[in-house]
């Protein structure tokens, strides 16, 4: 059984005229010490899944359908009481911009000591403790001033240290981490993300990695989710999909990258861009804006076929499976 | 290739300083009986020469804080310059007064990173590209002007029945596209542009980056680019200049900057991108932390930070060297022969 297992999920955003549906029949699944990568651009509905896998979705946004198992138990089902276990314990997040997530009139001694406290039977100089080896294995120099500094006394990069540092805190299964170095300088970035891993290796984390960024997902997750306008419509081994991309929007996200042409030369590019939720078109989400589509993808939303491990939303993908097969069916 | 290419614009020993420190009064401060003033700058640019050579894509790259954003404001002249000179065509043009600086304005033109903050939320599209042709030819009659609205929106791919809009009505990309047909609409020679692809999504940054491409090569344009984003360097960028704490690092082409990276930053720098093809990342991990701009350190600004360093880095400041590779490199162990 996976450790955490989301199907079918529908997310809405109740708004004047009628429902917005952010996430439409959503599936996937994350193993223990898995690195699951989820990709798309804004609009897409990637903080959207990361967050209402804990229930995060603030009203007008609900849960319409579907289940969210972790551990055999349903996420979507429980009460606030019996979620507060698991939220920040057993399944943590990090989010983008650290000084949003840190409060800023607490030290950071005391932040990580009240969430030990919250979740655990300890006491503060046990609880100092435990933050304070936290705070080393994140390599922050001099970790025992830090625990007495306030949030704005630290550098970009030190904050986010600090919340991963809080994330592991009482040893969780899951790290969910919404665009975790998306707001920190490139070197910075880099240094980041290799600690974020080693930690997640050293400590069997399973780590959802929510970004924009297909070179990041492509170095340090093992398998991915391509989402648009709130429908995944590609997922499996990040190699196979980076090296061999089935969906026409996932094969121009890739050719769209600066470093996939020719220097001086104009880039690929798909032409458009995302729809709001408010004017989803009918049929596959993608059809105005794809070079392939055809009447059949304007109706029908199009189902999954399975090419390799990969799994992939598109008539046109089928189309050509289903030749090859009958191709195949034919020499034998 | 490069050496017979003219500089449109020069910047020399170029420095600007921010006071941080307030009026007199709170400048004052009482210590051992004695009042003191007390001054504090912020140096965001501290020394810093380029050329930007006709038709070429100037690029400059660094981190936030490194002085990129006030080098380009700078040439623009939204902000003057605490020391140096700037030099257009031959002429300078930081000390020129408002009446005489104005044909310079429409030779020169500024796309800013963000579309939203950049198009005034009380102006029809129309407007807003109307402004700037009436202000540098109050002498065309109405047709002209509209004429040349028409001209600019068809070539950055906006329909112009769609001038009658407001700027909140269109997507970021959309919205990046008429910032860059205002800058286009005065038919100017140089663009400076500041992340202008920074805030957009994947996908619509290789639109808005084909469009540059496009002008360029249409209207002859030269670029001043600011970005972080070094794998958008690579692809459109003629020459790169790297920045570290308001100087310049490393100045080289960029197919030679990017095969063979010689000052210890832009190798860091260049490690780091996230690149699709390699499963794990061999970069060089930098320590500590980036000094302020505040308390500038001694010698070299990189030194803290440096695996190289030694005594001279920190006491004496590097110069910008010409190397045998054809690229300029401001580094003591560069010039010493240790890397």
């Amino acid at each position: 059984m996976a450790l955490l297992e989301v199907n079918n999920l529908d997310v809405r955003f109740a708004v004047r005229g009628g429902d917005l549906k952010a996430l439409r029949k959503i599936s996937f699944s994350l193993d223990k010490g898995e690195r699951l990568g989820l990709v798309g651009e804004s609009g897409a509905g990637k903080s959207v899944a990361a967050f209402s896998i804990l229930n995060l979705i603030a009203r007008p946004g609900y849960i319409a359908g579907g289940e969210i198992l972790f551990e055999g138990k349903n996420l979507a089902a429980m009460s606030d009481r019996e979620l507060r276990r698991i939220r920040g314990n057993r399944i943590a997040m990090i989010f983008q911009d650290p000084m949003m997530t840190l409060n800023p009139v607490l030290t950071i001694g005391t932040q990580m000591i009240e969430a030990l406290k919250a979740h655990r039977r300890i006491g503060t100089r046990a609880a100092r403790q435990i933050a304070l080896d936290r705070l080393k294995q994140v390599q922050i120099p001099s970790p025992d001033k830090r625990l007495d500094q306030y949030p704005h006394e630290l550098s970009g990069g030190m904050r986010q240290r600090v919340i991963i540092a809080i994330a592991l805190l009482l040893d969780p299964e899951i790290i969910i981490a919404d665009e975790p170095t998306t707001a920190l300088d490139v070197t910075i970035q880099a240094e980041i993300m290799a600690l974020l891993l080693e930690l997640c290796e050293q400590h069997n984390v399973a780590l959802m990695l929510i970004t924009h960024d297909l070179g990041v997902v492509s170095q340090v997750t093992q398998n991915m989710l391509v989402m648009y306008a709130g429908r995944i419509i590609e997922q499996g081994p990040t190699k196979e999909i980076i090296n061999d991309a089935q969906h026409p929007y996932t094969q121009g996200l890739i050719n769209a990258l600066p470093q996939m042409g020719e220097p001086g030369r104009r880039l690929y590019q798909i032409p458009g861009a995302m729809p709001s939720l408010n004017r989803i078109p009918t049929g596959c989400p993608f059809h105005p804006r794809c070079q392939f589509a055809t009447d059949l993808c304007k109706q029908e939303m199009p189902e999954y076929v399975t090419s390799g491990n990969v799994d992939v939303a598109c008539h046109e993908v089928r189309k050509l499976i289903e030749e090859e097969q009958q191709q195949r069916e034919m020499t034998s | 290739m490069n050496a017979p290419a003219q500089p449109l614009v020069k910047i020399r020993d170029l420095e600007k300083r921010f006071d941080l420190s307030g009026n007199f009064l709170e400048q004052l401060r009482f210590r051992n009986g004695r009042f003191t003033r007390q001054q504090e700058f912020v140096h965001a640019i501290n020394g810093v020469n380029l050329e930007v050579r006709k038709g070429e894509a100037l690029c400059v790259v660094g981190e936030s804080g490194c002085g990129k954003s006030t080098v380009a404001r700078t040439v623009m002249g939204l902000l003057s310059p605490s020391g140096g000179e700037i030099h257009y065509d031959g002429q300078r043009i930081d000390d020129l007064d408002g009446k005489t600086v104005l044909p310079y304005r429409r030779k020169m033109q500024m796309i800013f990173q963000n579309p939203y903050a950049s198009l005034n939320p009380r102006m029809t599209i129309q407007q807003t590209l109307e402004e700037p042709i009436r202000f540098h030819h109050p002498d065309w009659n109405r047709q002209t002007v509209r004429d040349k609205v028409h001209e600019v929106m068809h070539s950055v791919g906006i329909d112009p029945d769609w001038g009658k809009r407001f700027g909140h009505e269109f997507s970021g990309g959309q919205r990046q596209r008429i910032a860059i047909a205002r800058a286009l609409a005065v038919d100017p020679e140089f663009i400076v542009a500041d992340e202008p692809i920074s805030a957009l999504d994947v996908s619509i940054q290789a639109q808005v980056l084909n469009l540059m491409m496009d002008a360029q090569e249409d209207r002859g344009l030269t670029y001043l680019f600011i970005t972080h984003d070094l794998a958008v360097v690579e692809h459109f960028g003629t020459r790169v200049a790297v920045m570290y704490l308001g100087t310049v690092c490393e100045l080289a082409d960029t197919r030679t900057l990017f095969d063979s990276p010689r000052h210890p930053y832009t190798q860091a720098l260049l490690s780091a991108i996230p690149r699709l093809e390699d499963d794990r990342p061999n970069h060089i991990r930098l320590h500590g932390e980036v000094s302020t701009p505040v308390n500038l350190p001694s010698g070299c600004v990189f030194h803290g930070r440096c695996p190289y360093a030694n005594e001279r880095c920190r006491t004496e400041v590097p110069q910008l060297i010409a190397t045998d590779g054809g690229a300029q490199v401001a580094c003591h162990a560069v010039e010493e022969g240790r890397l």
